[in-house]
């Protein structure tokens, strides 16, 4: 069993800091800024007060995270160390005075663009649906460069895409088409045949989809598409699974995003930064966004020549300090590193479902990439992943995809070795066994975290989303906690 | 099988060990096996990509970092959007604690209360720094949030026109563009008056029964504090006002929340973030109580656990991709909880006095610059106002050029800006100075200058 630190941890604005100083401020006084109520704290009580606030929070580096979707992997200590080697650089610096910076920008162009058979490659993105949303300006910018902009209003995708997909066309101004899912959780071609027509603008897929299933009728889906002058975007967070023994370009996609914080390895900070550089093919090249770094064989440099290019979906050239660790990451493994991770997560997906397959159930058939999605027996997907924070592991993607009812997404990625595999297997097959025999124990939990299940109702019901709101709703009586 | 030379961040040996042995419990002959849907039309042979061992990757990590001038090798005045701060080594020791960065979103709130509670920490900060009721767990960067901005005043008044400062620099406009294509809405943009200020008179005219929103900054591009920003909102009837500032800056100037803006946003690599050539950088986002429900991205919220203790969830999360797909208010998902986290620590670390001090240090070294720059016969500033820390300085000669000369001289000056790029302004130059620049850094700069003019 697993016990988590239990600080009665006040906030920040509730210690007693030191009274605040005068200041002279030699300013028009209609502009000067009367009062700053932050508490004045001594360096130690503020140390200790966030060293006790990670201590209450699970990462990589306690246990297994296998989050479906998310590629919870190892972050290797090296990266973080060489991205500290690029601190303090400004991003409009002479060319000739960071040429390291952009010579690593460069190299990872390269080598995203042969793991991934695309032709070049924006790193601009700040994070995969910030990439998706790259890739549908493109998408726009293209039909309208076409003179067909009126008329391809349509996107298409899967009823088991990631939200991320339908939101990013939506922004972009598409209308968003969602196509179900065959009864093997897969595309169904006639379906889709019969919906792709010249008003379609892209069919947006992940492959393998969310389901740790591979679309093994990706040729013919692209024939559709390209026939009907449409294009195939590929959501590359399942790449994972993939990395070279097939990729986006040889499936005939047209425009990818990555998201490096998945697939190479960069660490997901709680919620970010990520990064989501966006590979386009052909045409497409004159559509990405400026600059991307380019060579002329003496010096690196900011190639703002981009013949019709969407301009610019952020300020810079993205998350450097993100590219680095994943360029970092790919110099590691090299190639032949990068397909033994491939394989080694989809071996440990397989071995895992193997492991549980009699005691959950599995809606869809059997042959699964880096992740399966399985559904409880009697008992709710949200009590099960409660329960596994007891036992000291994080809990999969619950309730995801959304064709699935009561999911469990579990995706071990490669990090996790067979001993981890099977004590995680062994943790499964136990709340299985608990939800038949003592079912409250599950609905219970957690029973061994820092705090007990949480009233997520009442947070949008009631918000309380800074120290200024609960004050005052402190003081109406309107909260208690 | 493949090659036992490779080396996962793991020990090589036990990853072959571990393949092998879990295929022979899946009766498996090979992992050739797990793949053989994939059609062999679309295979790939591989990826040729060298790999490299731990040492020499650092030692070729270290090469290229040596080819680059950072701020210690050769002192720097740009700043135009992210600026060079000290980052006091308290805040790296904590943010470097792999609790906090090697999770990722608290999907399991249990389990991830650190985290939840300084972002809820972090929401708090930003809404106490710039006057606002709420603020989200960040934006990418200040454009997507103006471009995020942008998009949720159409949601509150379904108009289509945002008025924004003559001097918006040119990327941000590009993202705010780009931001705009699929609610349809226009870019209009207002004048500045003779001191860089916002143009009240400009303004009104301009405002009409279309326009969802005015943008302004303060401080400006320009680095000035404009006082006109003040008395916006009385000229712009019921459009939305949004207003962009430098959070280290309303340690001395007053906040938004107290000159009637709707929504704050801003640049958060400013507080406690590396610079890091441009990213990971975070964007700032405030708003009012009224506009919650229409905010993008991530709100993290307080609330009780089943023993009725304190505790912190993701809150209004049916605003999200993640449930509202399509409909969402925003397709955010991944965003830059740690780059929060950065700015939590430092604005922790600094408290009311640290932040008020660092920043009247800011515009004392401004000054002193610009004093220094007089003494050698350069107008600085070129706007008669108050600046922040930074300011335009007029230059005799093409900018890229004197830029390219003070390089030579081992120093990197601020942003050229060439003759005609604003109107109004001549060859020119954007120079910045934070607490970082010392003295000396400034002489080397103001003596580079006059030996090269």
């Amino acid at each position: 069993m697993y016990h988590q630190a239990r600080y009665d941890e006040p906030l920040l604005f509730e210690m007693k800091g030191a009274k605040s100083c005068k200041l002279d401020i030699n300013l028009n006084p209609e502009l000067v800024r009367e009062r700053l109520d932050l508490p004045n704290l001594p360096e130690y009580e503020v140390v200790r007060h966030y060293t006790r606030l990670s201590q209450m929070n699970y990462g990589v580096d306690i246990n297994i995270y296998p989050l479906g979707s998310c590629t919870m992997k190892y972050n290797p200590k090296l990266n973080e160390e060489i991205a500290r080697m690029f601190m303090y650089l400004h991003p409009y610096q002479d060319e000739s005075t960071v040429q390291g910076a952009l010579q690593i920008m460069y190299e990872l162009q390269e080598m995203l663009k042969e793991i991934t058979d695309m032709d070049a490659f924006t790193l601009q993105p700040a994070a995969g649906a910030h990439g998706e949303y790259t890739g549908m300006l493109i998408a726009r910018a293209y039909h309208e460069y076409k003179g067909e902009g009126e008329k391809r209003k349509n996107v298409i995708l899967p009823d088991s895409s990631h939200g991320t997909n339908p939101a990013s066309a939506a922004m972009a101004g598409f209308n968003v088409i969602e196509l179900p899912s065959n009864k093997e959780g897969m595309i169904d071609l006639e379906a889709l045949e019969n919906v792709v027509d010249d008003t379609t603008a892209a069919f947006m897929i992940t492959n393998p989809n969310t389901l740790g299933i591979f679309e093994e009728n990706i040729l013919e889906i692209a024939k559709i598409m390209h026939k009907n002058g449409a294009l195939l975007y590929y959501d590359g967070a399942n790449l994972n699974a993939i990395m070279g023994i097939t990729s986006p370009g040889k499936m005939n996609f047209d425009i990818v995003h990555l998201n490096l914080h998945k697939t190479f390895s960069t660490p997901h900070g709680g919620g970010g930064p990520g990064a989501g550089p966006v590979g386009v093919r052909g045409e497409l090249v004159d559509f990405l966004p400026v600059p991307i770094v380019n060579f002329d064989g003496e010096k690196y440099y900011l190639d703002y020549n981009i013949k019709h290019t969407i301009g610019k979906v952020r300020s810079f050239y993205g998350n450097f300090g993100v590219l680095v660790k994943a360029w970092a990451y790919i110099k590691r493994l090299g190639g032949e590193g990068l397909k033994k991770a491939a394989i080694k997560a989809v071996v440990n997906a397989n071995y895992l479902k193997e492991r549980i397959k009699n005691y959950y159930e599995m809606p869809y058939r059997n042959l699964r990439k880096h992740e399966f999605v399985v559904r409880p027996k009697n008992v709710r997907a949200l009590d099960v992943a409660k329960r596994l924070l007891d036992y000291g592991v994080h809990a999969p993607t619950i309730y995801f995809p959304l064709i699935v009812s009561e999911a469990l997404m579990i995706e071990p990625t490669e990090t996790e070795t067979k001993e981890n595999i099977d004590e995680f297997a062994e943790i499964m097959i136990k709340i299985a066994k608990e939800a038949e025999e003592n079912p409250e124990i599950l609905k219970e939990a957690p029973h061994n975290a820092a705090i007990r299940r949480t009233d997520d109702v009442l947070a949008s019901k009631k918000p309380v989303l800074t120290w200024k709101m609960y004050r005052e709703m402190k003081e109406r009586g309107e909260v208690d906690y | 099988m493949v090659g036992k030379s490779i080396s996962l961040p793991m020990h090589h040996e036990l990853v072959d060990e571990d393949i092998e042995e879990m295929l022979k419990a899946m009766n498996l002959n090979s992992w050739e096996e797990l793949f053989s849907d994939i059609p062999k039309e679309a295979r790939k042979d591989g990826i040729k990509i060298e790999g490299m061992d731990e040492y020499s990757l650092y030692r070729y990590a270290l090469e290229l970092s040596s080819k680059n001038k950072d701020f210690f090798k050769m002192p720097n005045f740009l700043g135009a959007g992210v600026y060079f701060h000290f980052i006091p080594p308290v805040v790296n020791a904590l943010v470097s604690r792999s609790e906090f960065y090697t999770s990722y979103t608290p999907y399991q709130p249990e389990v991830s209360q650190g985290m939840l509670q300084a972002l809820f920490e972090y929401q708090s900060l930003i809404a106490e720094l710039t006057g606002m009721d709420v603020a989200n767990s960040s934006m990418y960067d200040a454009s997507t949030a103006l471009g995020e901005a942008a998009r949720m005043t159409y949601r509150i008044n379904r108009k289509r026109e945002i008025l924004v400062p003559e001097n918006l620099h040119w990327e941000k406009e590009s993202v705010l563009k780009n931001y705009l294509v699929g609610v349809g809405m226009e870019i209009k943009k207002y004048k500045l008056n003779e001191r860089g200020m916002v143009d009240l008179e400009d303004i009104k005219e301009k405002v009409n029964e279309n326009t969802a929103a005015v943008y302004a900054e303060n401080p400006n591009f320009f680095g000035i504090i404009d006082k006109n920003v003040l008395h916006l909102k009385e000229c712009i009837g019921k459009a939305v006002l949004i207003v962009g500032v430098n959070p280290i800056s309303l340690g001395v100037i007053k906040p938004p929340g107290e000159y009637g803006a709707d929504i704050v946003i801003g640049e958060g690599q400013i507080l406690g973030n590396p610079i890091s050539f441009g990213g990971p950088l975070l964007g700032i986002f405030a708003t009012k109580k009224e506009y919650i429900r229409k905010m993008p991205g991530r709100l993290i919220g307080m609330t009780r656990d089943a023993e009725r203790r304190r505790a912190f969830v993701m809150a209004l999360q049916t605003r999200e991709q993640h449930i509202r797909r399509g409909r969402a208010t925003s397709n955010i998902c991944s965003n830059e909880a740690l780059c929060a986290l950065y700015s939590t620590v430092y604005m922790a670390y600094l408290g009311s006095d640290g932040l008020r001090k660092l920043a009247l240090k800011n515009m004392e070294n401004a000054k002193k610059l610009m004093e220094k720059l007089r003494g050698i016969g350069l107008n600085a500033p070129h706007f008669n106002a108050p600046h922040f820390n930074e300011f335009l300085v007029d230059l005799p000669g093409e900018p890229h050029e004197i830029a390219k000369k003070l390089i030579e001289k081992g120093v990197h000056g601020g942003l050229p800006i060439r003759e005609g790029c604003y109107r109004g302004i001549g060859n020119a130059m954007l120079l910045c100075t934070t607490e970082m620049h010392t003295e000396a850094d400034m002489d080397k700069l103001v003596n580079a200058l006059k030996e090269v003019l």
